[in-house]
């Protein structure tokens, strides 16, 4: 191994391929020799000891709309290269990009036992996803955290290259696989457990050995009887606003919600109605807003009686790198005023 | 959202395109949609299919709502 390089592919996006933003976003998968973009930096981080030899581009949308054949593709042309690693991304906070990242690893892990490394701020849903498939660093939540995330990745990467025993997540920092290692220590259990008891009634810091994982699942809400008398809302995460954004709700990162009357209104035009998210091209939704807030069907459908009624007020945030714990305080507030208003049943759309 | 939504009991019918994320985020009645960027329409089709489109996807949401579940339920058909 001393005597050969560690030959790694690269997995990236349209947007860090230079092929252009959410315009393109739908660019089907493409490889070049060498390294692109943020590939560079991967380069120089790794040194003599690893090569970047291909890199692999796939748009984020085009990714996510077509994930199996996606995958395939990507993990056909990952292979022509015989890499001894993978590396995805990093994706930071970018959803799609994450996924994308993610569902490569999966299927190179899984179809040719290469393993990944990846970079993605916690909260990237990718990292939920995926986690069991790659090793991720973590990284802040923009590129703006590049410079700290490539080394970390470029270290992982010549580890695997060279085969050499992966410590425990937080040794290694990357981000909890969920996988369970066999390992022998010098303390039985019960010893190691007593510890680790004292210190916590102690008040010391002290690690588990078999962190619970925690669902927060929500029932699911009854359902309603008879859609033709139920007030229904309609919530979007996609970032439809009246044209102008009047509350100002930001293109990414949302730090509010808006609660807009639709009283009246059949139809959302170009001319009316427009989306403020940034992380998907706008060029449908600002032609046809109903693209992503069906309300021109739903007011049909009123007036037919086939539901009992439109709710006066919808609700959109942007959902576009917006943290969880936004989302949910909007999604509280929001909650509280369906139900004071006595909606029955929301439609929540999500681009 | 959807979950906070949901856990004042109102049911919710999330309609998107990336189900996967869908079924992460704990979403109970999914509905799939057409794209990421119009995921209730369809540009490429002219103004009364595109419609019908929307309103076939809106009336199977409707449908969810309509519909007891126990556990996260994608509704494709």
């Amino acid at each position: 191994m001393s005597d050969k390089k560690i030959r790694v592919v690269h997995y990236i996006n349209q947007f860090y391929a230079g092929i252009g933003g959410e315009e393109k976003a739908d660019v089907p998968p493409s490889e070049q020799e060498g390294v692109v973009g943020p590939g560079l930096a991967l380069k120089t981080a790794l040194g003599n000891e690893a090569e970047v030899v291909a890199t692999v581009i796939c748009g984020d949308s085009y990714f996510n709309e077509n994930l199996e054949e996606a995958s395939k593709t990507v993990v056909e042309m990952i292979k022509k290269h015989n890499p001894d690693v993978v590396v995805a991304g990093p994706a930071f906070n970018a959803g799609r990009y994450g996924v994308a990242c993610g569902a490569v690893a999966k299927a190179v892990l899984d179809q040719l036992g290469i393993p990944v490394v990846s970079g993605m701020f916690p909260e990237n849903p990718g990292v939920d996803m995926y986690r069991k498939y790659a090793y991720i660093v973590e990284t802040g939540n923009s590129a703006a955290s590049m410079r700290q995330a490539i080394p970390q990745i470029a270290k992982l990467v010549i580890k695997l290259g060279k085969g050499e025993p992966m410590g425990t997540a937080a040794e290694e920092g990357y981000m909890e696989r969920g996988v369970r290692k066999n390992i022998f220590v010098e303390k039985r259990g019960s010893m190691r457990a007593v510890e680790m008891l004292v210190a916590k009634l102690n008040d010391q810091p002290f690690i588990t050995e078999y962190p619970m994982p925690s669902f927060d699942r929500v029932q699911p809400g009854k359902a309603i009887a008879d859609v033709s008398k139920a007030k229904i809302a309609l919530v979007t995460s996609g970032g439809i606003v009246p044209k102008g954004n009047p509350d100002r709700i930001e293109s990414s990162s949302a730090s509010k919600f808006g609660k807009y009357d639709i009283a009246g209104v059949s139809d959302l035009t170009a001319d009316t109605y427009e989306t403020a998210h940034g992380g998907y091209d706008p060029t449908y939704a600002n032609t046809d807003a109903d693209r992503v807030l069906p309300v021109d069907v739903l007011r049909e459908m009123e007036a037919e009686g086939k539901i009992g009624e439109l709710h006066r007020y919808y609700y959109a945030t942007v959902g576009n790198g917006t943290s969880v714990a936004n989302a949910a305080k909007f999604a509280k507030e929001i909650a509280a005023q369906l139900v004071a208003d006595g909606v029955d049943a929301v439609i929540l759309t999500s681009t | 959202m959807v979950k906070e939504i949901e856990r004042t009991g109102i049911p919710v019918v999330h309609m998107c395109t990336v189900v996967p994320i869908s079924l992460t985020v704990g979403a109970n009645r999914i509905v799939p949609t057409v794209a990421i960027p119009h995921p209730l329409g369809n540009p490429a089709l002219n103004k009364a299919d595109e419609k019908d489109l929307r309103r076939k996807l809106v009336e199977r949401a409707l449908r969810a709502l309509e519909t007891p579940v126990e556990e996260q339920t994608v509704f494709d058909k």
